[in-house]
């Protein structure tokens, strides 16, 4: 059989079999060697693997000596769409998202208009189901407008599907209104996300209070503006048994307060971001910068500018730590991509944001092949935790579910380089970075999304 | 005559090029460069060779008739997205005097609030042939952003809180014009080290030729992380700086005094509960003086507050360099220039052979 021919047939195949991978599914404990088939754009069965030998109806997908994992699912992404049109849409975020493996992504409100009525949600939602590439899953505002006065009408966002309320960007300063927020979520049964920083501690700072930033005479955020809003936070999720979910933790003191309130038994969940993870503030000074040398041309990285910002070194080993033992549930990207204008600038004048959808999980894995954390752990805060705190039947390869899934392989080197993101914008600190761990093919419902050309795999065609 | 040295184009990319070396140097330079950004990136050789040429262009300003043609040809930009008027003036002086032709663009950086418009700024300069830009920006790393995307040569002109290259070139020669050899000497800063730029630029500067630096300051002043009554490590970038639990430890046995500018606006953001008590408890004035060596120099980068970080009595009195440290600038800018501008070997300046 042509390739090209069976390429066309498995991308629409109404049943896919994808042999021979090393099948990781922590929702159910599977790590083995196996066959995935697929129905109707359903997860069939998990059967033994039967080295190429699948009933005549499935189409095969070759997966060996790669991992098959279920779909990827992303919190925290900033999708642009609408208002922000020139720097991502729906159509080229969620293609974005499914060449990084993500099958669902769950869209922040930050657009423009704000998504605080049901027919702006509404409007993201038809239109995701009719041209996104994977699964938008709204996310609605906490207050009118994200200004941080008025309640956004939670009951009706939640009809019209949001999965959750943040006015993301724009932290609940006021306090009422943040216990007011978590109490009314009680009812409609969603978390509240808030985007956890003191802006008046902060005090305009452009990147991480410390050495580098006093040695490159950038003004500093200390780690506190985020530790005592997510201890506010925490308090106040207690005091109104709310369901808080913290995203892009980053400090060592917001992981002391935040343990301390899963032990009082705060129901809380919490995210960490792949930079924050992999990347500390020295890449400001540059690639693997060293404050102890002169300041380079490729200091000040725009690139670099996120919020919260790139941490500590000490930070970035206490988040991994966190996520090994669960007290950071889950990986979320913040996917936020901006334009090159908004980038190519000063440092103070640039934008806040790293595009990361596409480099999400290859940069975690570089954790994996240091050593520093497990397969299956990265693949499960991926999967199958932030699948739990959506309480959507996602994140697993149970029989009956979507049947989204990724195919990555371990073993695949590459070279970032944004000019090749589907993302519409390339505000990427990784370019040029060299990383182990590619997402080769991703199936959203039953239908691959994204393939990676090349030699990677042999995917669609029959041995 | 000292050798030709190489640029270094690792800020733009490109090629190297030739170009004449300082005149008066002993061929020490090692490390050839294109830009002046900060001094952390000049070796100590080469910081002595730029002071040693700013004693010629010293000689050059106190003739009758201050004019070279060493940089005859040549188009020098000065950009100031900041009021200054030393500073772009001492520029200005120190090009005309080299016979380039100097134009002054002033902008606000709130007029130019986008990035891309400062690209384009540049860009629209450079599309115009100039030689060298000297830029001051309120943003920290400015000079670097724009070094990346031009042909010409940048000089820093303070970015910032970030550095100020030239203002310590000028305080190192006029140190060296007094105290002689930095090295073993202690030098007290006294001031708003967290959002002075000269501070973190002296402080590189004079620990980089030897000397023992000191600074002191209120506690909110600093930078995060740095306590008073430490020394910091290497692992800071500054090490060895002592931050001095009091400003009489500081100025204790100086040979120079460095007061800094304090801003009112310190005051308004909470830093200091007011200007009189920063004057009470870090003001320099003749007692404090006093406790420095006896012919210590007290030095300012101006413009000066007097009566809040200095004494009218110590800022006009013997021991002050304040009107030296303006005619020293405008030597050491023409060394600066002349070393990234100068057009070839075949002119040379401070050794009489110019017209």
């Amino acid at each position: 059989m042509a390739s090209d021919e069976s390429k066309e047939t498995h991308l629409k195949a109404r049943k896919l079999a994808i042999t021979g991978g090393r099948v990781i599914d922590p929702a159910q404990g599977i790590d083995r060697v196996a066959d995935v088939l697929i129905s109707n754009g359903k997860i069939g069965a998990i059967t033994e693997s039967s080295t190429g030998d699948v009933p005549r109806e499935y189409v095969q997908i070759d997966a060996s000596g790669k991992i098959v994992s279920p779909g990827f699912i992303d919190l925290h992404t900033h999708l642009r769409d609408p208002g922000q049109e020139w720097k991502e849409t729906i159509v080229s975020g969620t293609r974005a998202a499914a060449r990084g493996g993500f099958t669902t992504v769950c869209a922040m409100p930050n657009t423009d208009p704000v998504q605080d009525t049901a027919a702006i949600v509404e409007d993201v939602v038809r239109r995701a189901n009719s041209d996104g590439a994977v699964r938008v899953l709204p996310i609605g505002a906490i207050s009118i407008g994200q200004r941080g006065k008025r309640l956004a009408p939670m009951g009706e966002l939640a009809d019209a599907g949001v999965i959750g309320f943040s006015d993301d960007g724009n932290p609940v300063a006021d306090a009422n209104l943040m216990r007011q927020a978590l109490s009314y979520s009680v009812e409609v049964g969603l978390p509240i996300i808030n985007h956890a920083e003191d802006k008046k501690i902060g005090a305009g700072g452009v990147m991480n209070a410390g050495t580098v930033a006093t040695r490159l005479g950038l003004s500093g955020v200390p780690v506190e503006a985020e530790t005592v809003m997510v201890a506010r936070d925490l308090y106040l999720a207690d005091l109104t048994k709310a369901r808080l979910h913290i995203p892009h933790i980053s400090t060592i003191g917001s992981l002391a307060v935040l343990k301390s309130a899963r032990e009082r038994g705060v129901d809380v969940t919490a995210e960490v971001t792949p930079h924050h993870l992999t990347l500390s503030d020295e890449w400001v000074y540059g690639l693997n910068g060293s404050v102890t040398e002169a300041v380079g041309s490729e200091a000040y990285d725009t690139n670099t500018k996120v919020n919260p910002p790139l941490r500590s070194r000490a930070d970035v080993e206490a988040m991994i730590e966190a996520l090994k033992e669960g007290l950071i549930d889950i990986i979320a990207t913040d996917h936020a991509p901006h334009a090159a204008t908004d980038k190519i600038c000063t440092y103070n004048e640039a934008a806040h944001g790293i595009n990361v959808l596409e480099t999400a999980f290859s940069s975690v894995f570089q954790l994996v092949v240091n050593g520093k954390i497990s397969l299956v752990r990265l693949i499960e805060s991926l999967t199958s935790s932030p699948g739990s705190i959506l309480r959507h039947d996602l994140g697993s390869l149970k029989n009956g579910f979507p049947a989204d899934v990724v195919i990555i392989d371990p073993n695949s080197r590459w070279i970032v380089d944004p000019e090749e993101f589907e993302s519409k914008s390339v505000n990427s600190p990784l370019s040029g970075v060299e990383l182990t761990g590619r997402i080769v093919h991703t199936i959203y419902q039953g239908e691959t999304v994204f393939e990676l050309n090349g030699d990677h795999i042999e995917a669609g065609t029959r041995s | 005559m000292a050798n030709p040295t190489t640029i270094r184009t690792g800020a733009s990319g490109g090629t190297e090029v030739t170009q004449a070396s300082l005149p008066n140097t002993t061929g020490t330079i090692t490390v050839p460069r294109r830009h002046l950004l900060d001094l952390d990136d000049l070796t100590f050789d080469e910081i002595n060779d730029l002071l040693d040429s700013a004693s010629g262009m010293l000689e050059i300003i106190g003739r009758d008739i201050r004019k070279t043609p060493a940089l005859r040809g040549k188009t020098i930009i000065t950009m100031f997205f900041e009021n200054s008027t030393r500073t772009r003036v001492s520029f200005e002086q120190a090009g005309k005097i080299l016979g380039a032709d100097v134009i002054n663009v002033s902008a606000s950086a709130s007029s130019v609030s986008k990035g891309e418009s400062l690209l384009n700024t540049v860009k629209t300069l450079q599309a115009m042939q100039i030689d060298a830009l000297v830029v001051r920006h309120p943003h920290s790393g400015a000079p670097y952003f724009i070094s990346n995307h031009t042909d010409a040569a940048v000089v820093n002109a303070g970015d910032g809180t970030h550095a100020h290259p030239t203002q310590s070139l000028l305080d190192l020669f006029t140190v060296r014009n007094h105290v002689g050899d930095p090295s073993g000497k202690k030098i007290a800063i006294v001031g708003d080290v967290l959002y002075s730029r000269v501070a973190r630029s002296n402080i590189v500067a004079f620990q980089k030729m030897g000397a023992e630096v000191v600074v002191s300051c209120p506690n909110t002043l600093l930078p995060d992380g740095w306590e008073l009554d430490t020394t910091l490590g290497d692992e800071t970038g500054f090490g060895g700086l002592r931050l001095a639990n009091s400003v009489d430890e500081a100025v204790d046995d100086a040979d120079v005094v460095m007061a800094l500018r304090i801003q009112q606006e310190r005051q308004e953001a909470g830093h200091l509960p007011s200007l009189r008590e920063y004057s009470e408890r870090w003001g320099i004035n003749s007692k404090r003086m006093a406790l420095a060596k006896t012919d210590a120099l007290l030095m300012h980068p101006g413009p000066m507050n007097e009566g809040v970080e200095i004494s009218s009595e110590v800022a006009h009195g013997a021991q002050s360099v304040v009107e030296e440290q303006v005619r020293n600038g405008v030597a050491v800018r023409m060394a600066v220039l002349y070393t990234l501008c100068a057009p070839g070997k075949s002119t040379r300046i401070g050794s009489g052979e110019d017209g």
